[in-house]
């Protein structure tokens, strides 16, 4: 039991991160409709940038560890956000109204841009960070010894999560730009003309779904101690799964797949084999695609005949 | 032959959530004749439409068909593709669904598809190029040839078939239909878009399609000229029910009718009236 | 789909000298921000791995001076240009003859492909090349049944190469199968996983198909991975049997394909006999794919491509069609799959990533979706600037990256943007891709 608990907690950190990035997924496709390929590439771009600002400011002296949190956060928000603006510039505006396939393989492009981008400027290797943010509570301690710990940054990763995301539905639910991008979302052309600048409406779509995917790379960073030039590929596929799982198009489904996600791998990697742990999140994508098209939380759609 | 209705709907229901589209609606169609299903916008014919054609699975309800050779199928049993496969039932669509990438000749030859395979050999014989595919092959052009000669679109065949005006597209659409050899043809606005000429090539071409190939015809038509000028048969409906049925002269002289169209839309029943007149 | 919305374009198409250098600065500015820190900072493990930084201002002013250079090197092309529309980039006159020339490329292309082992015979590279180029051409070609004509999107169709080639393999080195028997088996059994898969998920849209074909690639590159007991995990199969000329090997053995014909061994017959093989495998693919273009099941799967919704009315059974197109397409991939196996003589996971699968699409999409044509353009284009840039080393898939999208901008119907029909009564005209739907499912 001891153990499950732990596993609960880890699942939920991990599925935060997911949550996180999944969020950028499922905003892009609710307002211009395609997969864009390189947002686990942002995310993976957001940790590296969190790292490098992170060994500057270790570097120039800083130790007041919250405030170092809070310039690496904020830095890595801005600059990744840019990346995502850059490349809705580049590689996809041009093709908005064009052929379905155009941007898709436009964005795959991107993709490879950027994971080799990362790979020249910053080398191949892995790169370990030490731990930040140490110590934690225990929870519970089991009668064989076991010990369900929570650790300082599972709770930072987890309140993170919680603020950015209230702070987030706030923005979408109450705001000017929110409300353009449910018009836009609902209908471009009809948005143009009742005055919503749509091209700004989706570069602010992308900036803060990479913004939010920076969050999550700096999560990754302080979770894992460790970023790597490839780490966008399989946890941006992951992430996608959660926003698919959980509806794509809802903000809360996307926080509640990811979530699912990553408790499913977690659970499984304790349980069963580590080796196939992404076989499995893979496997639920499928499973809840056949049998739950339109996700838990979203709308089910009518075909029109 | 069997000279029951081709058609007969029974206490058909379809809902969607709380709404309620069609609520136990009954007509049927005669055989080698034209019904009309005619009412205000909203009051459910293409849901009808689209249970008989197998795109919905009605709430309740039956909807028999029978074929000239006395077999019974019932619709609401099938889905899918095999209302058109076995059930025989072909339609069009209200916002036309050409394959428009596709020349008018090939779109004739799509619609022939399960003839065709089996005369491919479940694709076998045509791959090493049979001869007894050969020869149904060029059999099938001809159909289609044939049906291009009567939309008056052979010069077009090897048009795209989204280059088409689009009158031209509202018949070959037909052709296409057509083309599957149905024993009931279902026609949704057929005449919606066209002008008064093209209304009437229309009206010339479902007539002898029931005349030559015997094929019985459900429409849904706004357009009175063409309803009052074709149909046998017109079932009027508004809200999901049937308000009232005869032939056209019986129908539009019916004040529920009237009522329904003059709350529904003002034109419409203009539209009603005028054409008695 | 034309742009419904009013493009902001002729506002800005001859813009004055100080407008342009005010958007360069714009973009150096952009570019400053993006590459401040992974660029102007090098971060690396230390060998206590203690991580540790220096700085490269010097390349960082390098490429913001680059991105100012180049966004008024652009700029001002665009102006000499023009609107960048079709007519100019190709003159109609040009793209008229490149329709009576593409009667003329295909055979033209088959003659000198035909020859390449004659004219190249002492380029072992070049041959090599080829061979590459025509594996790609045949992958194109099966993938072009499932995307370009049936609309189906596919992103893993990697996998289907990895079951050919894994099926060889394993055959092969277990129960010594010989290659021309294991050939058909991997097509089967890779005809058999896209059913498998196909049967399921083909009734999902556009890009969800797109992404659960993703996840079954990873799934089946992951299982190889990891099954090490089958697959030999990560280390891969080798000592993987090589063709033999229908029993006949092509070694410096004494009944060897040399000493049967009495002339001295060389290496190269393998190669030059690899490549007709592959030829050949890629002809039977083109020629069976254009028969069934014209058979019914070929016209289902094109019109299943232009609306899904009117097929079902015509009595066409979208399930059997969707999964006779993704089998089809996998069939194909499972041969080429054997024939990279019998090739390399090794295989391990790390061949099957979906840098391939997005590879293969990308050589469809580019060339024009369902024309086989385009395919064979766009493989030579493609494998080949993979090459041409094979001295970029590290760079080369920031490169290929970025080709892929100026060529989606450039030109994102493809190269060959018509489609032929398939049956004709009285001229043979081609069909402008504005017409043709790209498929939703």
């Amino acid at each position: 039991m001891d153990y499950f608990a732990q596993q609960l907690i880890n699942g939920l950190v991990l599925g935060s991160i997911y949550g996180l990035i999944a969020i950028g997924y499922t905003m892009v496709y609710g307002i211009v409709g395609m997969i864009n390929f390189a947002h686990g590439d942002i995310f993976m771009i957001g940790g590296f940038i969190a790292l490098i600002t992170f060994l500057i400011l270790v570097s120039f002296g800083l130790t007041a560890i919250p405030l170092i949190l809070l310039v690496v956060l904020l830095v890595s928000m801005a600059i990744t956000a840019l990346y995502g603006w850059t490349v809705e510039r580049i590689a996809y505006r041009p093709l908005r109204h064009s052929f379905r396939l155009a941007p898709m393989l436009s964005a795959i492009g991107m993709s490879f841009v950027l994971t080799n981008f990362s790979q020249v400027s910053q080398g191949a290797r892995v790169k370990p960070v030490p731990p930040i943010i140490t110590g934690g509570h225990t929870l519970h301690e089991g009668a064989d010894g076991f010990v369900v710990q929570l650790s300082n940054i599972q709770i930072i990763v987890v309140i993170t999560t919680v603020v950015l995301l209230a702070l987030f539905t706030w923005l979408v639910s109450r705001t000017r730009l929110g409300r353009d991008m449910r018009a836009c979302e609902q209908d471009q052309t009809m948005a143009a003309l009742l005055g919503v600048d749509v091209d700004r409406t989706i570069s602010m779509t992308f900036v803060i779904g990479a913004a939010l995917a920076a969050v999550a790379g700096m999560m990754y960073l302080l979770y894992y101690g460790l970023v790597d030039f490839f780490m966008g590929f399989v946890a941006g596929i992951k992430a996608f799964t959660a926003a698919v799982l959980g509806g794509i198009g809802s903000l809360p489904g996307a926080m509640l797949g990811g979530l699912l996600i990553g408790l499913i791998e977690t659970l499984w990697s304790a349980y069963f084999s580590v080796e196939y742990k992404d076989v499995a999140a893979f496997s639920i994508l499928i499973v809840v695609l056949i049998f739950l098209p339109t996700g838990l939380l979203g709308r089910p759609e009518v075909e029109k005949v | 032959m069997s000279e029951a209705p081709i058609l007969s709907v029974d206490k058909l229901s379809m809902r969607f959530g709380g709404i309620v589209a069609v609520n136990e609606l009954s007509f049927s169609a005669a055989r080698r004749s034209i019904t009309a299903l005619i009412g205000p916008n909203g009051a459910g014919k293409t849901t009808v439409f689209n249970c008989i054609t197998g795109f919905y699975k009605p709430t309740s309800g039956a909807m028999q068909l029978t074929h000239d050779d006395g077999k019974t199928i019932r619709l609401e049993r099938l889905n899918d593709f095999r209302i058109s496969k076995q059930a025989k039932v072909a339609r069009t669509f209200q916002n036309i669904r050409l394959f428009p990438g596709m020349t008018a000749l090939e779109n004739l030859m799509v619609a022939q598809h399960n003839a065709l395979m089996l005369a491919s050999g479940l694709t076998f014989l045509g791959l090493i190029g049979a001869p007894s595919w050969r020869a149904a092959e060029a059999r099938a052009i001809d159909l289609a040839q044939v049906w291009l000669k009567r939309i008056g679109l052979l010069e077009r065949a090897d048009d795209a078939a989204g280059n088409l005006p689009y009158g031209d597209q509202r018949r070959l659409e037909i052709a296409r239909a057509m083309c599957t050899e149905p024993a009931l043809l279902c026609l949704d606005e057929p005449a919606a878009g066209l002008n008064a000429r093209e209304s009437a090539a229309l009206s010339e071409l479902l007539l002898s399609i029931r005349s030559e190939q015997g094929t019985s015809i459900l429409l849904i038509e706004h357009d009175m000229s063409v309803v009052m000028e074709i149909s046998d048969h017109v079932v009027v409906m508004d809200h999901g029910v049937k308000i009232a049925e005869g032939t056209p002269q019986h129908v539009r002289d019916d004040p529920k009718v009237i009522a329904a169209y003059l709350g529904a839309d003002e034109q419409e029943a203009i539209a009603v009236m005028e054409s008695g007149t | 789909m034309s742009a419904p919305l009013p493009a902001s374009a002729p506002a800005s198409r001859a813009p004055g000298a100080a407008l342009i250098f005010k958007n360069a600065a714009i973009s150096a500015l952009v570019a400053l921000v993006l590459f401040s820190l992974m660029i102007g900072v090098r971060t690396e493990a230390g060998p206590d791995g203690q991580l540790t930084y220096w700085t490269r201002f010097g390349e960082l002013a390098t490429v913001v001076a680059l991105v100012f250079g180049g966004s008024i090197i652009v700029e001002l092309l665009r102006q000499w240009w023009g609107p960048a529309s079709e007519t100019k980039i190709i003159p109609p006159s040009v793209q008229n003859g490149l329709a009576v020339a593409g009667r003329w490329i295909g055979p033209v292309l088959l003659v000198f492909a035909i020859l390449i082992p004659v004219i190249f015979y002492n380029e072992r590279y070049l041959l090599d090349l080829s061979i590459l180029v025509l594996t790609y051409v045949m992958l194109g070609w099966g993938l072009n049944v499932v995307v370009g004509l049936a609309g189906l999107l596919d992103l893993g169709y990697v996998a289907f190469y990895a079951v050919g080639a894994y099926s060889y393999a394993l055959l092969a080195t277990n129960f010594g199968l010989s290659f021309w028997i294991c050939l058909p088996l991997a097509g089967i059994l890779a005809a058999f996983c896209g059913v498998l898969l196909g049967f399921p998920v083909l009734r999902l849209r556009g890009d969800y198909l797109a992404i659960v074909t993703l996840a079954f690639g990873e799934i089946i590159r992951l299982v190889l991975i990891n099954w090490q007991s089958l697959t030999g995990g990560p280390n891969g199969v080798t000592g993987i049997p090589r063709p033999t000329l229908f029993g006949i090997p092509l070694t410096p053995a004494d009944d060897g394909l040399a000493a049967l014909l009495r002339i001295e061994f060389s290496p190269t017959h393998r190669i030059v006999f690899l490549f007709y093989l592959i030829l050949a495998l890629a002809l039977i693919t083109n020629w069976v794919t254009i028969r069934l273009r014209r058979l019914p099941i070929g016209r289902a799967w094109e019109a299943l491509r232009e609306d899904e919704v009117a097929c079902r009315a015509l009595g066409i059974n979208t399930t059997t069609t969707k999964l006779t197109a993704f089998a089809t397409g996998a069939m194909f991939g499972g041969f080429a799959g054997a024939f990279f196996a019998t090739r390399q003589g090794f295989i391990s996971p790390e061949s099957f990533t979906f840098h391939e699968s997005a590879l293969v699409l990308a050589i469809v999409v580019l060339g024009g979706m369902g024309s086989q044509l385009g395919v064979v353009l766009a493989a030579i284009a493609m494998i080949g600037g993979f090459e041409l840039f094979r001295g970029l080393d590290q760079y080369r898939m920031l490169v290929f990256g970025l080709a892929m999208v100026l060529l989606m901008i450039w030109r994102p119907r493809g190269l060959i943007g018509h489609r032929a029909p398939t049956v004709f009564l009285e001229k043979n005209q081609a069909i402008s891709s504005d017409l043709v739907k790209e498929g939703h499912g």
